[in-house]
């Protein structure tokens, strides 16, 4: 195993943990894409080109979209329940 | 040494559980489960591995050179695509759990009760 | 179930869970030590069998093309489950929105700069796309990716905030005709299989030479069905979540 593969597995390690660990879905989408650019270079030093290219534009584009998008619905609907909320009171 | 990328996908597989369980907030749930997921991209790719092996693409090197197992990269390749929709379905799961419950949190959502 | 029961219960199955985990894990043959007879088979004889030099999007899109259509259905199934979610959430919503004021559905911050590297970036990204699709079976690349790369296009338009004077260019049913055609493109060419070589989804077209565009048989068209497959189903499940039609603004331009 060589020392970038190492280095790869390491950072990927690191940013994982990261992401299970952090409390708040906006920062955890951050280091996600942070991991998952992680994860392209471990699978590229892995001899792996397609994959590498496959994980860099979903986790890159594909995947913050959705969930920032979700986020931003989450809060929407939250915000609408509480503009309905104040009239009863 | 030769045992690394198993347990660095023993590793993720475990703290992305840890994240799943301990979660306050399905977003959180979610977002940890990609965790998971890419625990089981690193033991097929590890699986797959040859030492001294190039990338399987032979355009520009010889045919007979030691190549990379191809197989396991197929497996991975198309996962990655179809999770990103799958988490996407339960992303909308959650959107619509919050918007019948209240709440985004876990505990304070009720079964079809009432 | 609250917290605290949920980390009881990983603390009570977590251990066994973990060794089950480490013994299945022990028993893998050592890193770098590879036996597989599938892929050194395969390694062998498929620059010659198929003519194609890419072998990773061979085996996709041909050697393992069954595989490849279970996925495909999972992804529009999946996407079609996004729709059907958030749909009604939508038509709810915007009838309590059209009963109070006019929500503006533009992005704070968006300036001409933005607008006009948005518009630089639309044909860079497509061109790229399309470069990837057709050139799947010769160097990294094939459907998926390219997939995905394409649909960016677009939505680099709609992260640009103010939209442009292409109104309604990407509506709904446009997204969906486009990912349900690629879905079926791709079933039925596994027909054209059938017909013309009496299996389905074998390779029936011829392979030309390696290294040439038109080679590898069927495998450009396979991956051009699942490159619009995914295009339209990344698209059309970015424009349910964001809740407005790509390119287009309800209310003034």
């Amino acid at each position: 195993m060589t020392g970038l593969q190492a280095a790869a597995l390491l950072v990927v390690v690191v940013t994982g943990t990261a992401v299970a660990l952090l409390s708040d879905p906006l920062r955890q989408t951050l280091v996600l894409a942070i991991f998952g650019f992680a994860l392209t270079l471990l699978f590229f030093v892995f001899q792996a080109p397609d994959v590498a290219l496959s994980e860099l534009v979903v986790s890159g584009v594909g995947l913050p979209v959705i969930i920032l998008a979700a986020l931003r619905k989450v809060a929407q609907q939250s915000a609408r329940r509480e503009r309905q909320e104040e009239p009863e009171e | 040494m030769a045992f690394a990328p198993y347990a660095a996908a023993a590793w993720l597989f475990v703290i992305g559980l840890y994240g799943v369980v301990c979660s306050q907030n399905l977003l959180r749930t979610v977002l940890s489960l990609t965790v998971v997921q890419s625990a089981t991209y690193l033991v097929l790719l590890g699986v797959g591995y040859r030492h001294g092996g190039k990338a399987p693409i032979v355009a520009d090197i010889s045919t007979h050179s030691k190549l990379v197992d191809p197989v396991t990269q197929v497996l991975v390749l198309t996962d990655i695509v179809i999770e990103a929709t799958v988490t996407a379905l339960l992303l909308a799961l959650v959107v619509q759990a919050h918007k019948r419950f209240g709440s985004v949190d876990p505990a304070r959502l009720r079964t079809l009760r009432h | 179930m609250s917290r605290r029961v949920r980390l009881l219960l990983l603390a009570c199955a977590g251990p066994g869970f973990l060794a089950v985990l480490v013994i299945g894990l022990r028993g893998l043959p050592d890193f770098g030590d590879f036996h597989g007879a599938y892929g050194l088979l395969v390694d062998r004889i498929e620059p010659s069998l198929r003519h194609a030099t890419d072998l990773v999007t061979a085996l996709n899109f041909d050697l393992r093309a069954f595989d490849t259509l279970g996925e495909e259905f999972i992804l529009f199934a999946s996407v079609a489950g996004v729709a059907l979610l958030l749909r009604h959430l939508r038509d709810v919503d915007e009838e309590l929105d059209r009963r109070r004021t006019r929500e503006d559905h533009s992005f704070a911050g968006a300036s001409d700069s933005l607008r006009v590297m948005s518009l630089i970036l639309i044909p860079l990204l497509v061109s790229l796309g399309v470069y990837l699709v057709l050139h799947g079976a010769l160097t990294p690349g094939g459907g998926f990716q390219a997939g995905v790369v394409c649909a960016a296009g677009p939505l680099s338009v709609l992260l640009a905030g103010r939209y442009l004077a292409l109104k309604r260019a990407a509506p709904e049913w446009a997204l969906e005709a486009v990912d349900s055609l690629g879905a079926a493109a791709y079933a039925l060419i596994g027909l054209g299989g059938l017909i013309f070589a009496g299996i389905y989804l074998k390779n029936f077209l011829p392979y030309g030479s390696s290294g040439h565009l038109l080679s590898a048989g069927m495998m450009p068209l396979n991956s051009i069905a699942v490159g619009i497959e995914v295009t339209g189903a990344f698209l059309l499940t970015w424009t349910e979540f964001l809740d407005q039609d790509l390119l287009a603004q309800r209310g003034r331009l």
